[in-house]
């Protein structure tokens, strides 16, 4: 046996001596041997074989089951194709992959196939209602006079071009403007009241609210119709139609936004209050701005549900193909239970009216869906970027407002000294020396209290030396220029930065940033 | 050694201890601290607008509680006229005609429950289907996407989902419901009495406004609602598990089945039982596709069906006073057995082990 030996892998003089020349204990591999040539490895989770397995199996299918219908079997029907296909092609797949795989892999893949048509199948359900609705409905959409006429001069019989659902628009929006004026206010304040005010009686509150969530739309109608219009011998009206939606809303809205401010992190809250502020300045300032965006969420998806509910309005609104803005007197009526009447029509440009009518509230509800995903979405405080740079100015004002106040000047003073660019940080570096500014950009600014009792005690000497500071400021280079210059001047920061190129020339009574203070 | 290194009273009352290295020590006699600290009340006093806030919030949830409880006394107060004069057979009854005193929930309940239990059955599966492809096998880029589409699907109004039942579902599904009669129609509930085979003219009519499409319709607004509430139980289940059944040789599906799914069961009954809640309750989408019957029709393909919302919308307009509160004590019967499917299905999810973070 022949060991073909790189010089450097020769063993050492020692190790030779004692053992046997030929087989040395520890090989190190040469270095000129090259490396194990080992192939990229693909990640992709989806293989080449899959893919030509589904195809397969997928055209195998449809052939088959074509065959079927057309020579072999009495057999008709789209849907029938389909789902014979599909089993067909399930099969097919199956057995296809149990050629060169095991059971449980098998099982996985035709599971995966699985799930993904189910999923499919879903989509496929939303579209297809989507894009029938809107399509059936085109043809009054077109008609502008849809938009600006009510159903008080047309007939069943008329022409598309006459008539529209002005009336059931105004009515849905004035209904809805009702409901939440009296659901906004009163959910809010319950859902405070149950998040802040723990106990037997908000535990209570909420048992009843989760019930109520289980009221059908329906029944909520009946009991506005059974106690107004009945009992109390009201008409129907808009009102009475918005009432009995804030019935129906009230309980959701509550729900989601008690669900939204239990999210409300419990050490902001405690921060608050550990500052001296009172609940109720606890609620107002931290807790209600934290949660805002999921609690539009809340209230624009209730308002979402809110719009779309036929049922409640059928019942309590009367419908009307009269433009009416009362909601106190007569009957009025909304988008669905104008789709609702619309359809109930045998004719077909009333069925085309409803369809339009149906558009338009989906459209409706759409935009508002679409809203509470634009404002929502993010938990409780989590800040979009206008957000952040909203709070990093608010931050910076009461900066601005801190310095003003321990040196005894106006505000504005302060502010107007500081250029824009001006990160918080040097705003708020109070005691630090500017001498090493260049640096200020990159410093995590700890904020020292200003000192307030001393600061009065010392007014005109600390008025002096603000005047000195804000010309300093002045002459401060961009913070961008100043990161860089820190970054090329290694590791030690400049010790006195050059005016840049922007900056204002000083004022007459200072010279700079390297003039030693007598006062300091 | 110094002898004051080791005289602890030196120490004690102040002085100047040198140790073996020679570097000098001083100690101070701290002083002796007198004053006892009472522990803080822990209670910030409360402002004058603070405790106007306590009491506005207070009323608020008081006015809630006031007009929730108003609706429930209301129907039972209501609901209960009715049953006085119906009894038993308020239940066991299926004609619905107050004014003569004969009316009953029978054939109306059954439907509702018929119209209901189809629903589930076909949303079950779509909405698990689509929940595990959201949470487990969708590309990370488009699930954010789906998860807003399928939220959209749960916004859509049901007037909507009425019209593409009642004009599109409705004439397609005919066919598939004829073929199901014809093949399964020796299980009972797939039977349909007035179409016979043989005769080329008996119209697929007969399969039209069934509890069957009703269902269907019914499903396609339940199964959102479900499936997000699945989404968000399986997609909680532990990382170190999943990656632990992986890790030992899992595939995907066995992963899945092993992991996800028992950990999501809590989340999988309960959604399904609040989407049952909400198809029991459905009211347009289902008064626009059926054709109503008051006797219960256990034939789920067959024309005619009927649900309590349903009645309601059918008969409250032109109902006498005494109508009105048969109708109520109907509304009633649905609004409990809602509770209950509504209060059981909370509790399968606030029990499971998913549960404990979702609600």
């Amino acid at each position: 046996m022949t060991t073909v030996l790189d010089k450097r892998s020769t063993p050492p003089a020692s190790a030779v001596t004692r053992g046997t020349q030929e087989t040395p204990r520890t090989w190190i591999p040469p270095e000129t041997m090259p490396p194990a040539s080992e192939p990229r490895r693909s990640t992709a989770t989806i293989r080449t074989v899959d893919v030509i397995r589904l195809l397969g199996s997928a055209f195998a299918a449809i052939g088959f089951t074509a065959w079927l219908f057309f020579y072999a079997l009495p057999l008709q029907g789209v849907i029938g194709f389909v789902v014979v296909a599909y089993v067909i092609f399930l099969l097919l797949f199956g057995i296809l992959t149990a050629f060169d795989e095991n059971g449980q892999t098998v099982r996985d893949r035709i599971v995966a196939v699985f799930v993904n048509s189910l999923a499919f199948l879903m989509l496929l359900a939303l579209f297809s209602v989507v894009v029938y609705t809107v399509g059936r409905g085109v043809g009054p959409l077109g008609n502008l006079n849809f938009f600006t006429q009510d159903m008080s001069n047309a007939g069943p019989l008329d022409p598309l071009t006459r008539g529209g659902v002005i009336h059931a628009v105004l009515g849905t929006l004035i209904m809805i403007t009702i409901a939440l004026a009296i659901s906004i206010p009163l959910g809010l304040l319950t859902a405070v009241f149950l998040s802040e005010f723990p106990g037997r009686y908000a535990r209570f509150v909420r048992t009843v609210v989760e019930a109520m969530t289980a009221l059908p739309s329906i029944v909520a109608g009946l009991f506005i119709y059974a106690t107004i219009i009945v009992f109390l011998g009201f008409n129907r009206s808009g009102f009475a139609a918005s009432l009995a939606i804030t019935v129906m809303m009230l309980p959701i809205i509550i729900r989601s936004a008690d669900v939204v401010l239990r999210l409300v992190p419990g050490n902001l809250k405690e921060a608050a209050r550990a500052l001296g502020a009172s609940t109720w300045r606890t609620v107002w300032t931290v807790t209600l701005p934290t949660a805002r965006s999921g609690l539009t969420t809340a209230i624009i998806l209730g308002t979402a549900r809110g719009i779309g509910e036929t049922s409640p309005v059928l019942l309590t609104a009367g419908a009307t193909t009269f433009l009416n803005v009362n909601p106190l007197s007569g009957p009025m009526t909304s988008l669905p239970l104008t789709t609702f009447t619309f359809v109930k029509s045998p004719e077909n440009n009333m069925i085309a009216r409803g369809f339009g009518t149906a558009a338009v509230l989906m459209v409706l509800v759409l935009v508002l869906f679409a809203l509470a995903r634009a404002i929502g979405g993010r938990g409780p405080g989590q800040l979009s970027t206008r957000q952040q740079r909203a709070r990093a100015r608010q931050s910076r004002d009461d900066g601005y407002r801190y310095r003003a106040r321990a040196l005894g000047v106006p505000t504005s003073a302060v502010r107007r000294a500081n250029p824009r660019s001006l990160p918080a940080a040097a705003a708020t570096r109070s005691g630090a020396g500017v001498a090493d500014s260049a640096a200020v950009g990159l410093t995590v600014a700890t904020i020292a209290p200003p000192a307030v009792a001393e600061a009065t005690a010392q007014q005109t000497r600390a008025a002096r030396t603000l005047r000195r500071r804000l010309s300093e400021w002045r002459l401060l280079p961009k913070p961008s220029a100043a990161i860089n210059r820190f970054r090329r001047s290694s590791k030690a920061p400049q010790g006195s930065p050059e005016p840049g190129p922007n900056s204002t020339p000083p004022a007459p009574d200072t010279s700079g940033p390297t003039r030693k203070d007598p006062d300091a | 050694m110094s002898p004051s290194k080791s005289n602890p009273t030196a120490a004690a009352n102040g002085g100047t201890i040198i140790d073996a290295t020679g570097t000098r020590t001083e100690v101070i006699q701290s002083p002796v601290t007198t004053i006892t600290d009472k522990p803080r009340r822990l209670v910030s006093a409360s402002d004058g607008p603070d405790i106007a806030f306590r009491w506005i919030a207070r009323g608020s949830g008081t006015i809630v509680v006031t007009v929730m409880l108003l609706v429930g006394l209301f129907l039972a107060y209501q609901g209960f006229q009715a049953l006085h004069v119906a009894g038993p057979s308020f239940i066991t009854e299926q004609s619905w005609d107050p004014n003569s005193g004969k009316f009953g929930i029978a054939a109306v309940l059954a439907g509702t429950a018929f119209i209901a239990l189809t629903a589930i059955s076909f949303a079950l599966p779509l909405s698990l289907g689509t929940a595990l492809y959201i949470s487990e096998y969708a590309p990370a880029k488009i699930k954010n996407a789906l998860v807003t589409i399928v939220d959209l699907m749960a916004a859509v109004p049901s007037v909507v989902y009425g019209l593409w039942g009642l004009f599109f579902l409705s004439p397609n599904v005919l066919p598939v419901s004829q073929w199901i009669s014809t093949y399964l129609g020796w299980i009972p509930i797939f039977a349909v009495d007035g179409f016979d085979q043989n005769d080329p003219l008996s119209s697929p009519t007969a399969f039209a406004a069934s509890t069957f499409i009703a269902g269907i319709v019914v499903a396609l607004m339940v199964a959102p609602i479900t499936s997000s509430i699945m989404r968000e139980v399986f997609t909680q289940a532990p990382l170190g598990e999943r990656e632990g059944a992986l890790a030992l040789g899992a595939t995907k599906w066995g992963m899945i089945s092993s992991v996800v799914l028992p950990f999501g069961r809590g989340g999988i009954i309960g959604g399904t039982m609040l989407g049952l809640g909400r198809a029991l309750g459905e009211t347009i989408a289902v008064f626009l596709i059926i054709s109503p019957v008051f006797v219960i029709q256990p034939h789920i393909l067959e024309k005619g069906a009927n649900s309590i919302s349903a009645l309601i919308a059918l008969r409250y307009n032109e109902a006498s006073k005494f109508e009105i509160s048969a109708l109520m004590a109907a509304g009633l019967s649905l609004f409990v057995i809602t509770l209950i499917v509504n209060f059981i299905a909370s509790t399968i999810i606030g029990r499971s082990r998913s549960g404990n973070e979702t609600t």
